[in-house]
């Protein structure tokens, strides 16, 4: 009546009266079972063919706990359709189905509810609250942290803000070098060919150097380093995190925001205005080499503009963000990766959201400085 | 009886520090086997080549049938069909929870229907002692013992013929341990198992294992029954089974 022959498994079902012989040979197992399951929901489709099945099972070679599943769950099927099931086997199959029957536990799979429209809403505003409170209790250990380098000067950990240093910045120096050179070059090139069509060549000098100083060396340094050493910041704390270290410096009396995150943030704050001067001299670099080629404008007399046309104001403006950004960054990368919980995946998130946040809080505080140096009319 | 694991004049270096030399080894079909010796011998080690994680630099290894120094990567994943293993510290997968992970291999490989599934996950987790309310927690949700055990569960779900079990009873509480002891000869009773472990807990080597080998000085110095691995003259074996 039912049949399925495969490569590894088949299944012959023959109706005799009020029974149905059911004969399965070949390999019974997790691997192939799936090719005769959809069968054994005929067989028990209505109207039901007979009350008994008998399963004859000698020639199923292989027989593991899935195919005994697979039995026990037809079975019970069967019983609540008022049929009952017999099972002809050898002593290792009756044993690994005496043992799937055996049971006192209630099986069932899991049930995934998706959150309704309010309930998710909810669930993330109350996550944000929760992320902003927790930043704001880490603000309050930072300052009171602070507070303790500032009386206790001796406290200060001038090993980790040089190890730090070297870390977070001058290793990122080679990154910086090529980028903002990199947007030196694209952004002379871009205009060099504006400025060619009404001979305003010179002027290159005057709109790269401002823009340059003011803005752009400033937010492209501000974005490698929060994706460069900001991460790494989150990363190497959710590390230490998982692992338990912080714990343990906790509990032999080294407060970690003395010994990692106050000397990560000083160091960072540092830093970033000489990080800003160092991509303020690339990305120049890259403009006076595309003037020179582009617009024949010589390196000698490109200096010389320079010194005329750009003011000195601009060059600190640009350097005064450096320690806003560095606090931003540092700080971000390390309240996420204080935020890490003990599981990897969290790793990965917090790592992530250090870097997203970073860069997003700098170009708000940037929008913040064009806003305010505006307003006093610099 | 043939062998599962055959190891043949393995060679193991990293860099210039030999791990093995000349290491022979077989574990018979239905066996217990133990990985036994002092700490940094290369117990762990040798389980990963053994598993194909990591690659000796000589002799030659055969598990299940296939030899792993030819093996192609359609008989590799074939392979890895057949065992199960047990990582020290479960290895759950942390991003599913508990069900996920032990169903995860079903779903991967078979067409099953979710209600079969439901039922063989079920199965497994009620062998393993694991109670069935854990099922939509996720790994960091839980204990130590209980990821073992679900990291357990998950080796079992494909039905393996072979079982690796990295320290099972490390971090577990004596009670624990000797349920996992019982519960290790119970799988083999019900799953014709062969099991091979490294372990350093005397009371799971007595209970549990029918052979052993163990790892000293780069090569394996005893192999066979306790009784035989006991009477061999070893300053290792002699401190590790003194008053035993």
């Amino acid at each position: 009546m039912i049949s399925f022959s495969g490569r590894t498994l088949s299944l012959h079902a023959r109706v005799q009266g009020d029974t149905v012989a059911i004969v399965v040979s070949g390999e019974m197992s997790v691997k192939n079972i799936a090719l005769i399951e959809p069968l054994l929901h005929q067989l028990l489709e209505h109207p039901l063919p007979s009350k008994i099945f008998e399963w004859h099972l000698h020639e199923a070679n292989r027989f593991d706990s899935a195919a005994a599943l697979l039995l026990y769950s037809f079975d019970e099927k069967a019983r609540l359709l008022g049929a009952t099931c017999r099972f002809y086997t050898n002593d290792n199959q009756q044993k690994i189905i005496d043992a799937v029957y055996r049971r006192d536990y209630q099986s069932g799979g899991v049930t995934y509810r998706p959150l309704g429209l309010v309930a998710s809403v909810g669930t993330i505003a109350i996550k944000k609250y929760q992320s902003v409170k927790d930043f704001v209790a880490f603000v309050g250990e930072l300052f009171s942290a602070l507070m303790i380098y500032l009386l206790h000067p001796k406290q200060i950990r001038f090993k980790e803000i040089y190890y730090a240093i070297e870390e977070s910045s001058v290793n990122a120096l080679g990154i910086i070098a090529i980028t903002t050179f990199l947007i030196g070059v694209v952004l002379a090139y871009q205009s060099a060919v504006q400025l060619k069509m009404y001979g305003a060549n010179i002027f290159i000098v005057d709109m790269l150097g401002i823009s340059v100083l003011r803005e752009l060396a400033p937010l492209i340094a501000a974005i490698v380093i929060a994706g460069r050493s900001g991460s790494a910041f989150a990363a190497q704390i959710g590390v230490m995190k998982i692992t338990e270290e912080l714990d343990a410096m906790k509990t032999m009396g080294f407060d970690p925001y003395l010994f990692l995150v106050l000397p990560r943030i000083i160091a960072l704050m540092l830093m970033m205005p000489l990080i800003i001067f160092f991509a303020d001299v690339m990305a120049m670099l890259g403009g006076m080499v595309v003037a020179s080629v582009e617009l024949g404008i010589s390196a000698q007399l490109f200096l010389d503009r320079f010194n005329e046309a750009v003011a000195m104001k601009h060059f600190w403006i640009g350097v005064s963000k450096g320690p806003f950004f560095g606090f931003i960054i540092a700080s971000i990368g390390i309240f996420r990766g204080l935020m890490v919980k003990n599981d990897t995946r969290s790793i990965g998130v917090n790592t992530t959201k250090s870097v997203v946040e970073a860069i997003f809080m700098v170009i708000i505080c940037d929008a913040v400085f064009s806003i305010i140096y505006t307003n006093i009319g610099i | 009886m043939y062998p599962v694991i055959e190891a043949k004049n393995i060679l193991t270096r990293f860099g210039d520090t030999v791990v093995h030399r000349h290491l022979n080894l077989h574990v018979n079909r239905g066996e217990i086997y133990g990985l036994l010796g002092p700490s940094g011998c290369g117990k762990t080690t040798l389980m990963k080549e053994m598993v194909l994680l990591q690659r000796y630099q000589g002799g030659s290894m055969n598990v299940l049938g296939y030899d792993l120094n030819k093996i192609t990567h359609k008989k590799a994943q074939e392979l890895r069909q057949k065992w199960g293993v047990l990582f020290q510290f479960g290895a759950l997968y942390s991003s599913l929870n508990i069900y996920d992970n032990i169903a995860l291999s079903l779903r991967e490989y078979t067409t099953i229907s979710e209600a079969l599934i439901a039922e063989i996950v079920s199965y497994k987790m009620d062998i393993v002692g694991l109670e069935q309310c854990v099922k939509e927690q996720y790994p960091s949700q839980i204990s130590g013992g209980m990821k073992k055990k679900a990291g357990l569960a998950r080796a079992l779900v494909m039905d393996p013929e072979l079982l690796f079990l990295d320290e099972p009873t490390s971090g577990l509480d004596p009670i624990s341990a000797r349920e996992f002891d019982a519960l290790i000869l119970r799988l083999r009773e019900h799953f014709d198992l062969s099991i091979v472990m490294v372990t350093h807990d005397l009371d799971s080597i007595e209970a549990t294992l029918d052979r052993a080998a163990i790892l000293d000085n780069k090569r394996v110095v005893a192999e066979g029954s306790l009784d035989a691995i006991k009477a061999t003259d070893n300053l290792f074996i002699t401190t590790f089974f003194k008053g035993r």
